[in-house]
C-alpha cells in the first residue's frame, strides 16, 4: 500500500517517479474513497437502525395506531397522539412553500433573465448569504420583530402562529430554491430564447411561455429539496409557533411541529415518552425519505 | 505552493492549534456540570461565581427543565441534577441511587403583562383559565413537560384537571417571562426568582406572592429547590453542596430572590 511506503511517495510527487508506486496509488485511492463512501451508507444505516430499536418499545406498548392517529398528546396522563403534530408540520410546509415558490421563481428569472450582470453580482451573493444565516437566529428575527408584529396586525395573542413561522421558514428556503431554479433556466439551450424570440415573441413571453416551462423539471428538484428543509427545521420552529399540540385553527393559531416536538421534551422525557418521542424521530425520517425519493426522481427525469 | 495558499495554510493551522490549546487549558481541580431545572439556573450560577473564587474548579450550568436534571444525574451526563420539584414516586422506583438535598425554597408566581389591570385571581380562577386554554380574554403560557415549575402548579394549581392544549408551551422561565412580558393578555407562571418589573405578579386568593408570604405559608403555590445526585456526593462536589447549604451560600439564596432552608 502506498502509504506504507513513504520514500515512494515523496519520489512520486517529486520526481513523477517509477510506474510502480503509481500503478499503487492508483489502485489503493479509489479503494480508499470506496471504504469512504461505505462509512456514509453504514452510518446512515447505524442511525435509522437505532432510531428502529429506540421506538420499539413505544411501537410495542402504544401501537403505531395510536400514536400515529391519536389527537391528543399529553403524555403525564398517557396520552401520546401526534397527528396535530402531523398536520403542524405539513401546514407550515405547505404555506412557506406557497410563499416561497412564487419569490425564488420571480428571482431565479431576476437572475437568469432580466438584471444586469452588475446586478447580479450583487443580489446572488446576497441570497447565498441567507444559506450560511443559522436558524436559530432566523428563529430569533422571527420572536422578536414577526411574532409581535403579526400580534399588533391580527389583534389577538401573541403573534407566535402558522403564519410567522412560515414566513421565517420561506425566507429559510428561498435561496436553495432560486438557486437551483436559476440553474435550471441557465441550462437550456440557447436555441430555446432565441428561437423564440425569432419567432416574435417578446421577452417576457419568451420568459414564462418557453424558458420557465421548459425548466419545470428543475425547478420542480428545487422546491422538493426546499420541502425537504422545510419539514426538517427545528429551531426556528420551536421559536415562533407556539408549541400548541392542537390543529391549527387558521394562519393565526400556534400549532407544534414533529421537529418541536422532539426538541422541546427530549431532555426531559425518560421510558415510554421517550421513546414515542424516537417514533416521531421515525415518521420525519420516513417523511423525509418519501421526499428525497422524489427529488431525485424528479430530476433524473429532467435529464432525460 | 503559492504564495497565499501558504499564508492560509498557515493562518488556519495556527487558529486551529490555538483553539485547541486554549480549550485544553482547565483548571487543575476538576470540574462540576450542574443542569436541569431552569428555575434553579440563576441559583446555581451565583453560587458559581462566589464559590469558583476560592476553589480552583470548573463549574457549568445548563437548563434543559428538572426531569432533564434527574434523567441528567441518573445517567451520570450530570453530576448534579438539579430540579425544582420533588422526585415522583415513579422516579424513585426507577432511580433508587439518587440523593436528593434541598438547597432552597421557592414560590410560583402567577404573572400577566404589566398593563394588564387584573389585580387578583383566586385558584379556582387560575384553573379554569388554564384548563380552557386560550381565548380572546387570555393568552395562555405554559412550560413544557418536563419543568418542574410545570410540575408543580399542575400539583398545586390544576389538582387533577388537565391544561388545555390551546396554550403556548415555552421551554424555560426566562421564555415565559419574556412572552408575558411582551403581550397584553398573557398569563404565565414563573419561579419567585424570575420575577422583575417586566411583569406584574398577581395575587392569589387574596395573598401577594413574596418571600415572607411563602415561608408563613400563606402563599399556597410553593416547592423546594433540589440538587439530586447519584449516590452521596464526594469531593469537590460535597464541597460545593455544603457550600450551598451553608451561611454564605443561603444568604446568597436570598440575595437572588430565592428563599433560606430553615
Amino acid at each position: 500500500m502506498a502509504l506504507a511506503n513513504p520514500p515512494s511517495i515523496l519520489f512520486v510527487s517529486v520526481v513523477g517517479g517509477p510506474s510502480m508506486s503509481r500503478y499503487f496509488i492508483d489502485r489503493w485511492s479509489s479503494r480508499v474513497v470506496l471504504a469512504f463512501g461505505i462509512t456514509s451508507f453504514v452510518v446512515l444505516v447505524f442511525i435509522a437502525g437505532f432510531i428502529i430499536r429506540e421506538s420499539m418499545p413505544a411501537l410495542q406498548e402504544v401501537g403505531i395506531f395510536r400514536i400515529l392517529f391519536g389527537t391528543e398528546w399529553y403524555p403525564r396522563y398517557d396520552k401520546y397522539g401526534i397527528l396535530t403534530m402531523v398536520v403542524g408540520s405539513v401546514l407550515v410546509t405547505i404555506v412557506s412553500l406557497g410563499i416561497a415558490v412564487p419569490l425564488s421563481l420571480g428571482a431565479a428569472v431576476l437572475l437568469a433573465e432580466v438584471a444586469p450582470e452588475n446586478v447580479r453580482r450583487i443580489v446572488r451573493p446576497a441570497i447565498e448569504l441567507l444559506v450560511g444565516i443559522p436558524s436559530v437566529v432566523f428563529g430569533l428575527v422571527g420572536m422578536v420583530w414577526l411574532a409581535p408584529l403579526i400580534a399588533d396586525l391580527g389583534g389577538k395573542g401573541s403573534g407566535s402562529s402558522v403564519l410567522a413561522a412560515s414566513i421565517v421558514l420561506a425566507v429559510m428556503v428561498l435561496p436553495t430554491i432560486t438557486s437551483i431554479s436559476e440553474d435550471s433556466i441557465r441550462a437550456l439551450p440557447r436555441t430555446y430564447k432565441e428561437g423564440a424570440l425569432a419567432l416574435g415573441a417578446t421577452h417576457w413571453q419568451t420568459i414564462w411561455r418557453v424558458l420557465v416551462p421548459s425548466a419545470k423539471r428543475g425547478i420542480m428538484a428545487g422546491a422538493i429539496l426546499g420541502t425537504g428543509r422545510a419539514i426538517g427545521e427545528t429551531m426556528a420552529m420551536v421559536m415562533v409557533i407556539g408549541n400548541s399540540p392542537i390543529f391549527p385553527s387558521g394562519l393565526l393559531s400556534p400549532a407544534r411541529t414533529l421537529t418541536g416536538n422532539i426538541a422541546v421534551e427530549i431532555a426531559a422525557a425518560v421510558g415510554t415518552h421517550q421513546s414515542v418521542l424516537y417514533v416521531t424521530g421515525l415518521v420525519l425520517f420516513v417523511l423525509v425519505m418519501i421526499i428525497n425519493s422524489a427529488s431525485v426522481l424528479a430530476y433524473k427525469r429532467k435529464v432525460d | 505552493m503559492k504564495k497565499s495558499n501558504k499564508a492560509l495554510l498557515a493562518l488556519v493551522a495556527t487558529l486551529a492549534v490555538g483553539s485547541m490549546l486554549i480549550a485544553g487549558c482547565s483548571s487543575g481541580g476538576g470540574s462540576i456540570t450542574i443542569g436541569g431545572s431552569t428555575t434553579v439556573q440563576p441559583l446555581s450560577e451565583a453560587w458559581m461565581e462566589e464559590f469558583t473564587v476560592d476553589n480552583d474548579v470548573e463549574i457549568s450550568v445548563q437548563g434543559g427543565g428538572s426531569s432533564a436534571g434527574v434523567k441528567g444525574a441518573e445517567e451520570g451526563t450530570l453530576d448534579i441534577g438539579a430540579a425544582s420539584r420533588e422526585m415522583k414516586d415513579s422516579e424513585k422506583t426507577d432511580f433508587p441511587e439518587l440523593v436528593v438535598f434541598h438547597v432552597a425554597a421557592d414560590g410560583v408566581a402567577i404573572v400577566v403583562h404589566p398593563s394588564n389591570s387584573t389585580e387578583d385571581l383566586t385558584l379556582d380562577e387560575v384553573r379554569d383559565i388554564y384548563a380552557a386554554g386560550s381565548n380572546d380574554e387570555w393568552t395562555v403560557i405554559n412550560r413544557e413537560e418536563g419543568s418542574g415549575t410545570r410540575e408543580v402548579y399542575e400539583d398545586i394549581v390544576m389538582d387533577g384537571t388537565e391544561v388545555s392544549p390551546n396554550a403556548e408551551f415555552l421551554p424555560s422561565n426566562g421564555a415565559v417571562k419574556e412572552k408575558v412580558a411582551s403581550t397584553d393578555n398573557a398569563i404565565g407562571y414563573i419561579s419567585l426568582g424570575y420575577v422583575d418589573s417586566s411583569v406584574k405578579p398577581v395575587k392569589v386568593n387574596g395573598v401577594v406572592c413574596s418571600e415572607a408570604n411563602v415561608i408563613n405559608g400563606s402563599y399556597p403555590v410553593m416547592r423546594y429547590l433540589n440538587y439530586i445526585t447519584k449516590g452521596e456526593p464526594e469531593g469537590i462536589v460535597k464541597d460545593y453542596i455544603d457550600y450551598c447549604l451553608s451561611d454564605e451560600g443561603q444568604q446568597i439564596a436570598a440575595d437572588e430572590g430565592y428563599i433560606k432552608l430553615g
